[in-house]
């Protein structure tokens, strides 16, 4: 029980990451249909940036805004320079565009950074807390804490705001939604603004667990975007769930089977998934989208 | 109102607008009537900004709109219907009409609501409900709604009655005259020409991309090349 209660708990943890990471692909994905493969390094700059910033004197709050707002002018630059150029190409050359954006971020952040691998302090120490004899680190409600904050700020958002209904309208039909007099460019930069913002900020929160490196963002990038798939592309709820399946999969796989395996296990079971369900598990089909 | 000076778009090498005129005064329905294919859906997007132009000038309240985003079209109060709807088909029929109200940034948009929601009440009972549920008829009113939130001086229909049993294409054509009692310069595009041009000030037919005649609304019903070629008579 107390193993079971460890696992799930860890689970949840990196499952909460790549849930905002899934989050990220599919706010993009919806706004603009460009499968944003450079969403990782959203990541990596959110954690690199804090351990830099921090290093140099910064207070760490400061210093995780600062890496926040690099992140969204990392993305806004993105989305002005390699995607909007190439706005009427085939979804296939977007995607190869992204995912040289990502190995160029890679690439720089060897540069400005180093290759070394950085750890930021846990927010409220690293003291255990014991529930049902299992050990949860304070670092981990951080993590889940902020993820449902980011969940609900994002449902009132869509729900809630006249914006947020725009972006929708843009998902649903980008055509009637630039002759409602919505600036779809507006939307487009905005999404890339709002994910590279979540990533940068699932970064800070997981870099006193996980540690943090220039190349951090490719295996998040694949979690993220394995999670988007399993929940089914383009439907938040679902990148939710997905994120956190997938998370599962890898602390239950790792903690009953073989820690050596938990990624080819998790990816297993989303293959055999979407074997059966080529949509994901919320995928709406695509007759819908028009 | 709107000038159309010499317009010309297509799509790649094909020319579908090929050097159009027309003219629309302030509380007037025109009509553009044609068989399907000629050109009246591309110039409509172009008057929208919805689809590039290779040439010529289109004016609104005098001023040269041909280089502004789409945006900024409907900022300056032009609201299209377009042809098959493009309701928003996930979103509930009250945001559908709210989106409406964007240029705005949705003020007023309640007042709007009611005004829409009397002319069409089937809306009213179904707000809640996701668009793409609705049938044809009622995607046609949430369309004609949803330009109708913007607070529209000039209105264009893309073939409303497209698709329609006649008693709503009655309905249709009842609300059109509604809004230009209202004040809306209404610019109707229809392949219906009997049912556009009784209800229109104003026509035009237009072949291949070009106009090939115009004039006042019953002479052309009268018209023995109109009735021949649009009205089957
Ligand atoms: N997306 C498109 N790509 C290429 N050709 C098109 C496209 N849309 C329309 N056309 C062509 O342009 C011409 C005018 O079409 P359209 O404006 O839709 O006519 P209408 O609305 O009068 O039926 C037609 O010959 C049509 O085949
Ligand atoms: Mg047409």
């Amino acid at each position: 029980m107390a193993d079971f209660l460890q696992f799930a708990f860890s689970g949840l943890t990196v499952g909460a990451i790549y849930a905002l990471v899934a989050l990220g692909f599919t706010i993009i994905y919806n706004a603009s249909d460009v499968v944003n493969f450079a969403q990782g390094e959203f990541v990596m700059i959110g954690g690199m940036v804090t351990v830099f910033a921090y290093a140099a004197g910064l207070p760490l709050p400061v210093a995780a805004l600062l890496a926040v707002i690099v992140a969204v002018f990392v993305g806004l630059a993105l989305e002005w320079l390699a995607i909007e150029p190439a706005r009427d190409a085939p979804p296939v050359t977007l995607i190869i565009i992204t995912i040289g954006a990502s190995i160029f971020l890679r690439g720089l952040a060897q540069v400005v950074f180093d290759k070394q691998f950085h750890s930021l302090p846990a927010f409220s120490g690293d003291e255990p807390i014991r529930i049902g004899g299992a050990a949860l680190l304070p670092q981990s409600f951080w993590v889940l804490g902020s993820a449902i904050v980011i969940f609900l700020a994002l449902y009132a958002f869509f729900n809630h705001t006249l914006t947020g209904k725009a972006v929708l309208a843009t998902a649903a039909n980008r055509f009637a939604a630039r002759l409602v007099g919505i600036n779809t460019t507006f939307v487009m930069a905005l999404s890339f603004a709002v994910s590279a913002a979540i990533g940068a900020i699932a970064g800070v929160l997981v870099t006193p667990i996980t540690l943090t490196s220039y190349d951090v963002g490719t295996l998040l990038a694949l979690k993220g975007f394995a999670s988007a798939m399993l929940g089914g592309m383009g439907n938040p709820i679902g990148a939710v769930i997905g994120g956190l399946l997938v998370g599962l999969l890898e602390a239950f796989g790792a903690g009953y089977i073989n820690s050596e395996y938990k990624d080819a296990i998790a990816f297993l079971v989303i293959l055999g998934v979407l074997f059966v369900m080529p949509q994901g598990l919320f995928g709406r089909s695509h007759t819908e989208r028009v | 109102m709107l000038t159309i000076e010499n317009l010309t778009s297509g799509y790649g090498r094909i020319e579908a607008v090929k050097g159009v005129d027309i003219h629309v005064e302030k509380g007037e329905i025109v009509t553009l009537v044609g068989a399907n294919g000629a050109g009246k859906t591309t110039l409509l997007r172009a008057i929208s900004g919805v689809q590039p132009i290779t040439g010529g000038r289109i004016l609104f309240e005098g001023e040269d709109i041909s280089r502004l985003k789409p945006h900024q079209r409907v900022a300056r109060a032009i609201a299209q219907v377009p042809e098959g709807r493009q309701v928003f088909g996930p979103l509930t029929i009250e945001d559908n009409l709210r989106l409406g109200a964007y240029r705005r940034n949705g003020k007023n948009s309640a007042r709007y609501l009611e005004r829409i929601y009397s002319i069409f009440p089937v809306l009213k009972a179904r707000r809640n409900s996701i668009a793409g549920g609705l049938s044809g008829g009622q995607q046609q009113m949430l369309a004609i709604g949803r330009a109708l939130m913007s607070g529209p001086k000039l209105l264009l229909l893309d073939e409303p009655s497209m698709g329609l049993a006649p008693i709503l294409v009655d309905q249709i054509l009842e609300a059109v005259k509604v809004m230009r009692a209202e004040g809306a310069t209404v610019f109707l595009v229809e392949q219906n020409a009997f049912a556009a041009l009784s209800i229109a000030d104003r026509g035009y037919v237009i072949e291949t991309g070009k106009i090939a005649f115009s004039g006042n609304a019953r002479d052309l019903l009268e018209d023995e090349r109109v009735k021949s070629a649009y009205l089957g008579l």
